[in-house]
């Protein structure tokens, strides 16, 4: 394992090289250009004020500024995710396929470069959301700190969904299917438009989805002025590294029958 | 570091032919199958095959090696192995040194980017740095001759151009040891001769080079060693001449007797003094006697015979008719023989020897075997390409340039 370490590290330049095609690819190909990036996560912000609207409708507690920066704050991270791991179930297959049979090195840069390009266009995106909390006066506090925490959180659990959905769908060509039904739904599940704290007690229910503690960390130490949950952190970031670590063993393991499987 | 650049050992590879489950919803309804049906189990061995077996050789540093061998013999599947795109079942193999593969040299090309942002791509997945590439930009893009469209994305590049960059990314990425499959068969004859003269001078500079063709006049030109494949298992190595001679004595079939034509050429044989022969040496005076068999009668018959380089390409041809022998007749059952001497005045590589029986007054050709025996010419290596024009060198001087020389310059 070390050994493949110090080889995907030698490989370092191909990461960057990949990753910098595939942003340079999309943005080449939209007449948007950087519009792109902040596409998704506009329609989702849009979509969870649709939602908050109705449900202020319904309890007849007025709508604040501060749901709509929070769903805002959960929107961009959770567009990361799913972006990052639709991303990697085709970063085997399809464009890349002759680079993963008629040339060697370690594949595991294509999913990574995948989660990579996606995190680019989280960073673009959240240039933008910046100046939207600015405007709404969110203000700041020292809790801030553990947002890129957070976040860094979230990059470990893309990479080891992203290496496990890649190989499984280099193996078998339905995973991409399941996975997008997966992704379509998986946002009911997860708290991005509603707050883990409506639900009272039967919250904790849903952090056990490892996604949940982290946007709600994010929700909290931005929007709400308070530090995450920190046993539900200490949670998502275990589930994050036994799955990046889990999922990289198997990528490795694999790896040597892609290029007869494809 | 020792001299060997390269090396397999017992090598074995197993693929599996036949139906692999590939999604989901065949693999499950398959598995809860099986497990109420256990004694189907055993089929899945019948279902393997060995694509290479027991496969051992070695290369030096500063040595050409090729392999040859039909569509199927496991070629590819050596190459794939040593490039470690894919891992042996069994066996050992070892490479010293930076390895580059030609194997689809414009694997690593995207579309919509342009030729110059596809050698930085193509470099780094090669496993070039990018300040290297940086350094050999100007080199490599002189190499592939694309100057003026190097801006340009490559989906608007023809396939010739698109391999063309490619192979110059490719080659300049100064390998220890370089694999090279069957790349020359794209590119204009220019750019083939380029890339040859690019290979000798990897070898020149110490690196290793192996070299999978069907064109056995570039193996032998380029190597000094080469290896017969044939399903999988390793039929010999030696010297390339050796080897390339065992492979088309390898690939003569004798022919069987075909009743629907009213007359078919039998039998092609070529020989020397000493009898039926298939290498000779540039020079050499060979006989080749042509049998025909007539099924129906027949009149106004011509023997054709034509020689052929390995591409197909006819580089000499002659008849019975021509040779100032009259057309000739035949009846059922009747055969015909004759024998024609020739003078072997080609340069070093494999050529067919082709026969064909035609009426002579209306142009039909009733039958031919092309090609009907392969010879293999030898010849010293100072004349290369089809013909040997018996070169000899009567002035070589060396003489200051003269004034009104050095104005014109």
């Amino acid at each position: 394992m070390r050994e493949q370490l110090r080889e995907l590290f030698r490989y370092r330049g191909l990461l960057y090289m990949i990753t910098f095609r595939d942003i340079k690819v999309r943005y080449k190909q939209s007449v948007m250009g950087f519009m792109w990036a902040i596409l998704m996560p506009i329609l989702i912000v849009m979509a969870g004020m649709v939602v908050r609207y109705a449900y202020a409708l319904a309890t007849h507690v007025p709508l604040k500024s501060e749901d709509i920066a929070s769903v805002a704050v959960k929107s961009l991270p959770w567009a990361f995710l799913i972006s990052s791991i639709r991303l990697g179930c085709n970063s085997l297959i399809g464009n890349n396929q002759n680079l993963v049979t008629k040339v060697y090195f370690p594949k595991e840069i294509l999913p990574l470069a995948a989660m990579m390009s996606s995190l680019f266009d989280f960073l673009v995106a959240s240039a933008a959301l910046l100046v939207f909390l600015i405007l709404v006066h969110t203000g700041w506090s020292v809790h801030l700190i553990w947002a890129p925490i957070l976040l860094l959180t979230m990059v470990v659990l893309a990479s080891g969904i992203g290496l496990v959905v890649s190989a499984a769908s280099l193996f078998f060509r339905d995973v991409k299917y399941l996975v997008e039904v997966l992704l379509t739904f998986g946002i009911f599940f997860t708290p991005v438009f509603y707050d883990v704290h409506m639900f009272g007690d039967r919250g904790k229910w849903l952090l056990l989805n490892p996604v949940a503690p982290i946007l709600d960390g994010l929700s909290a130490c931005i929007v709400r002025r308070q530090p995450p949950d920190l046993p539900w952190f200490a949670y998502s970031l275990g589930f994050g590294v036994l799955m990046l670590f889990g999922g990289y063993l198997l990528f490795k393991h694999l790896e040597p029958a892609f290029a007869e499987s494809i | 570091m020792s001299d060997i650049a390269l090396k397999m050992e017992h090598v074995y590879k197993k693929f599996r032919k036949g139906e692999i489950f590939d999604s989901l919803r065949d693999l499950i309804p398959a598995l809860t199958g099986r497990m109420f049906r256990q004694r189907e189990l055993n089929v899945s061995d019948k279902r393997e095959f060995w694509a290479l077996q027991d496969v051992s050789f070695e290369v030096q540093r500063g040595e050409a090696f090729g392999i040859i061998g039909h569509n199927g013999a496991g070629k590819s599947t050596a190459l794939k192995l040593l490039s470690r795109i894919m891992k042996p079942t069994k066996g050992y193999l070892a490479i010293n040194g930076r390895l580059s593969a030609l194997i689809e040299v414009a694997a690593g090309f995207h579309q919509d980017l342009t030729g110059r942002e596809n050698v930085f791509l193509n470099g780094t997945i090669l496993g070039m740095t990018k300040q290297e590439i940086a350094s050999k930009l100007d080199q490599i893009i002189a190499f592939s001759g694309l100057e003026e469209f190097i801006d340009t994305p490559v989906k608007r590049y023809s396939s010739g151009m698109y391999a063309r960059l490619g192979f110059s990314v490719a080659a300049h990425v100064d390998p220890e040891v370089l694999i090279v499959d069957e790349v020359l068969s794209v590119g204009d004859y220019v750019f083939q001769q380029k890339c040859m003269d690019r290979m000798r001078s990897v070898i020149e500079g110490g690196a290793a080079v192996l070299f999978v063709s069907h064109n056995l006049k570039a193996v032998t030109e380029l190597c000094q060693r080469a290896m017969l494949f044939k399903h999988g298992k390793v039929v010999t190595i030696g010297p390339t001449d050796d080897v390339v001679r065992r492979y088309l004595s390898e690939a003569l079939k004798p022919r069987s007797g075909e009743i629907d034509k009213i007359v078919t050429i039998s039998q092609v044989r070529v020989r020397d003094r000493g009898g039926e022969q298939s290498t000779f040496e540039s020079g050499d005076t060979a006989w080749v006697d042509v049998e025909v068999t007539a099924h129906e009668n027949a009149e106004q018959l011509a023997v054709v015979i034509w020689l052929t380089d390995e591409n197909q390409y006819i580089i000499f041809d002659t008849s019975t008719q021509r040779l100032g022998h009259p057309p000739f007749s035949l009846r059922a059952a009747q055969s015909y023989h004759c024998t024609f001497e020739l003078k072997f005045n080609m340069a070093h590589g494999a050529f067919h020897v082709c026969a064909a029986i035609h009426r002579y007054n209306i142009q039909k050709e009733y039958d031919r075997l092309a090609p009907g025996a392969t010879v293999f010419i030898g010849s010293s290596m100072a004349v290369r390409g089809a013909v040997n024009c018996l070169p000899k060198l009567l002035r070589a001087e060396t003489a200051a340039m003269s004034s009104r020389d050095e104005c014109k310059v």
